[in-house]
């Protein structure tokens, strides 16, 4: 997955337990991280990211809030203000219908209203993304979402290596980050997992660069361009286009912002086809920037018309049947090559 | 809410203010006053742009608490903020050039009126979202607490904003926390043009701290030893760690919401009684002429000198170049 070529004896981690690791690690150098969030303490995160926090640091750092996301949110940019370095979760990202205010008009706008006098080195986690029956208020990605509103980084990993790495870098950066992860890659047993998230994760602390998006798998015939689950779709779609002598190169995005534009151009000019793939919804997200990236620098490079394969523009539903339908999944990026190559 | 002193009583009360403190407090009220009349001219000659909400009237609420403030103690408030920033002692010329959008404000521009900060001063803003500096006030306090030390955060709001629900998260985080934050409800009276009686069956807004344990008063606003008084005994209990206290100022606002105010929720009656007989500044230069502290000279010297200060201020806003358009793409991050 990560490209590094991992020994037998190594150890695996899920991206759960690298973000945990990631978070421990900064939290004994530096007594200004704390984790606030619902049952992320005593209970451990319902995602296992927090498991194990509250047992080494204490309920001072590591601290169960009522259920209020506008509050503790909001307060999480005041002690980062006062350079504190809050991790904030907010359990499922579609929740942030109650507390986006906190979240796109305090944490994402102080530090440009303050003509850079003032910090913010906060990192908001979130869980994102369905396929485990749901409904559409416990489901949504909401990639574009955040990517959209200037002033927040994002990420989105797809992997364990790479959780841990940008979770490090997000905890160090000065600027707010929003850290989103897919459920259905954490490594919980309940939700089900993808095992090609689970990877070998050093366990000396380090940092991935945010911004920097990766190219996991190299190929020559066309970029199938994707960040988190749909990576893991990604690589399936290639592993069947190969048997048809296609070969697919797959580019991870890792972050939405800053977006790796360049890695993206460098991948569609060598290969003149670009196929998008984003568990979000269809229209105004990251699928059309990613081709916006590509055909405002140079539309000469395609030889085909770029495809997306995103999330129909449906509030997501609950039945297994219709959102199974709806979610992406390499039969549909092979489809897409096939439309693309006719 | 106790009924405003006569001059006379409240010397005797006040026997502990010095003629010192009573002329501070008269110099930075007036300050507050002058410097926004200067903004509201300046608004009006197209100098400054967007709402402008100036804080005319309440100036006792800031100059009281202020003198109840140690050094370290954190302030953060709404958009009607150039009233906390002159009292906690940022500097006039650095705020009058942020409202005219200059290099020279604040923020250099890019936050306006409704958006400045001084960490050296210990303001956290300056914010634009009724209610949203709440929990930001939470977190500071959160922050101090963490930390070890004894310093108290003032989260100022208004009466609107008592009706927001984030306040009620806050408080009730700050209480099970035991946060050191003074909750300063500047009541005055309306939320842009809806008046409390139309927002609220509740009697006083302090009142609603109970449900969640918080101890609280109702205090006369306009009276800034009053102010002074009940910011000691808030201050006090946050620090010696109680908890968070809330404090309601009942005061009054002069002038409209914003500037674009249309003045049709009030009568000019009501507006014209309360500066008559409530007045913050007359209050003490009454208290100052009858108690033998000061000479109606004294004061004349004063004002003369804070003219001064507005004017300087209005002057550099005005000189201050206006930010290099290349200054758009910085700061968005740290």
């Amino acid at each position: 997955m990560t490209g590094t070529i991992v020994k037998s004896n190594e150890r695996k981690l899920t991206i759960a337990r690298s973000m945990a690791e990631a978070l421990a690690q900064e939290m004994r150098i530096d007594p200004t991280v704390f984790v606030m969030g619902e049952d992320i303490g005593t209970l451990g995160g319902i995602y296992g990211n927090t498991r194990g926090l509250i047992e080494e640091f204490g309920p001072e750092r590591v601290r169960d809030t009522p259920i209020s996301e506008t509050g503790f949110i909001g307060a999480a940019v005041g002690a980062a203000q006062d350079g504190m370095r809050p991790v904030v979760e907010l359990m499922f990202v579609d929740f942030f219908g109650v507390c986006f205010d906190a979240i796109y008009n305090l944490m994402a706008k102080n530090i440009y209203f303050s003509g850079g006098h003032l910090k913010v080195p906060m990192v908001l986690m979130t869980s994102t993304g369905g396929g485990y029956s749901d409904g559409g208020q416990h489901s949504q990605c909401l990639y574009g979402t955040f990517a959209h509103l200037p002033g927040m980084k994002v990420v989105a990993p797809s992997n364990a290596y790479d959780a841990k790495g940008l979770m490090t870098a997000a905890l160090r950066d000065d600027s707010p980050v929003v850290y989103m992860y897919h459920k259905g890659l954490q490594g919980m047993g309940w939700l089900g997992t993808e095992p090609g998230a689970t990877v070998h994760v050093p366990e000396d602390s380090y940092t991935v660069e945010i911004g920097k998006a990766k190219v996991v798998r190299e190929g020559r015939d066309v970029t199938i361009v994707s960040l988190g689950i749909g990576v893991h779709h990604a690589l399936k779609a290639a592993d069947t286009l190969a048997q048809q002598n296609v070969s697919a190169e797959v580019v991870d995005l890792r972050s939405l912002v800053p977006l790796d534009r360049d890695t993206i151009r460098a991948s569609v000019a060598k290969t003149g086809r670009l196929i998008v793939v984003d568990e979000d919804y269809h229209s105004f997200g990251v699928s059309a920037e990613v081709i916006a990236s590509v055909v405002e620098h140079d539309l000469s490079v395609l030889k085909a018309a770029p495809v997306r394969v995103a999330y129909p523009d449906v509030p997501i539903p609950y039945a297994r049947v219709m959102e199974q339908f709806c979610l992406p999944n390499p039969a549909k990026i092979v489809a897409a090559w096939a439309q693309m190559a006719a | 809410m106790a009924t405003r002193k006569t001059p006379e009583t409240a010397a005797v009360d006040g026997a502990n203010v010095s003629k010192d403190d009573l002329l501070k407090y008269y110099r930075e009220m007036l300050l507050i006053r002058r410097f926004e009349e200067k903004a509201g001219q300046l608004y009006g000659m197209g100098l400054i742009g967007g709402f402008c909400h100036l804080y005319i009237g309440q100036e006792a609420v800031v100059v009281g608490l202020e003198a109840a403030a140690k050094e370290g103690d954190k302030r953060v408030t709404s958009y009607r903020d150039h009233g906390h920033m002159l009292a906690c002692g940022m500097d006039p010329k650095g705020v009058m050039a942020e409202l005219t959008g200059r290099e020279g404000g604040y923020s250099r521009g890019k936050g306006g009126s409704m958006h400045m900060f001084s960490k050296e001063k210990h303001f956290y803003g300056g914010h634009g979202i009724v209610g949203a500096q709440v929990p930001i006030g939470a977190g500071l306090a959160f922050s101090d607490k963490y930390k070890g030390n004894d310093n108290v955060t003032f989260a100022y709001f208004g009466d609107g904003a008592a009706n927001q629900g984030q306040v009620y998260e806050t408080y009730n985080m700050a209480e099970l926390w035991s946060l050191p934050v003074v909750f300063v409800i500047e009541n005055n009276q309306y939320a842009m043009g809806t008046s409390v009686k139309r927002s609220t069956k509740s009697t006083t807004l302090f009142g609603r701290g109970v449900a969640f344990g918080i101890p609280g008063e109702q205090v006369d606003g306009m009276d800034v030893l009053a102010v002074k008084a009940a910011g000691e005994k808030a201050v006090a209990h946050c620090r010696a760690g109680n908890g968070p206290y809330i404090l309601e100022m009942m005061t009054y606002r002069y002038r409209g919401h914003s500037m674009s105010d249309p003045a049709k929720y009030r009568t000019r009656e009501e507006v014209q009684k309360i500066r008559e007989e409530r007045d913050a500044i007359e209050h003490v230069r009454e208290l100052l002429i009858s108690g033998g502290h000061a000479t109606e000279d004294d004061l004349k010297a004063i004002d003369k000198e804070i003219k001064a200060t507005v004017s300087d201020a209005a002057e550099f806003s005005k000189e201050s170049p206006e930010p290099a358009l290349s200054e758009l793409w910085t700061d968005i991050y740290a």
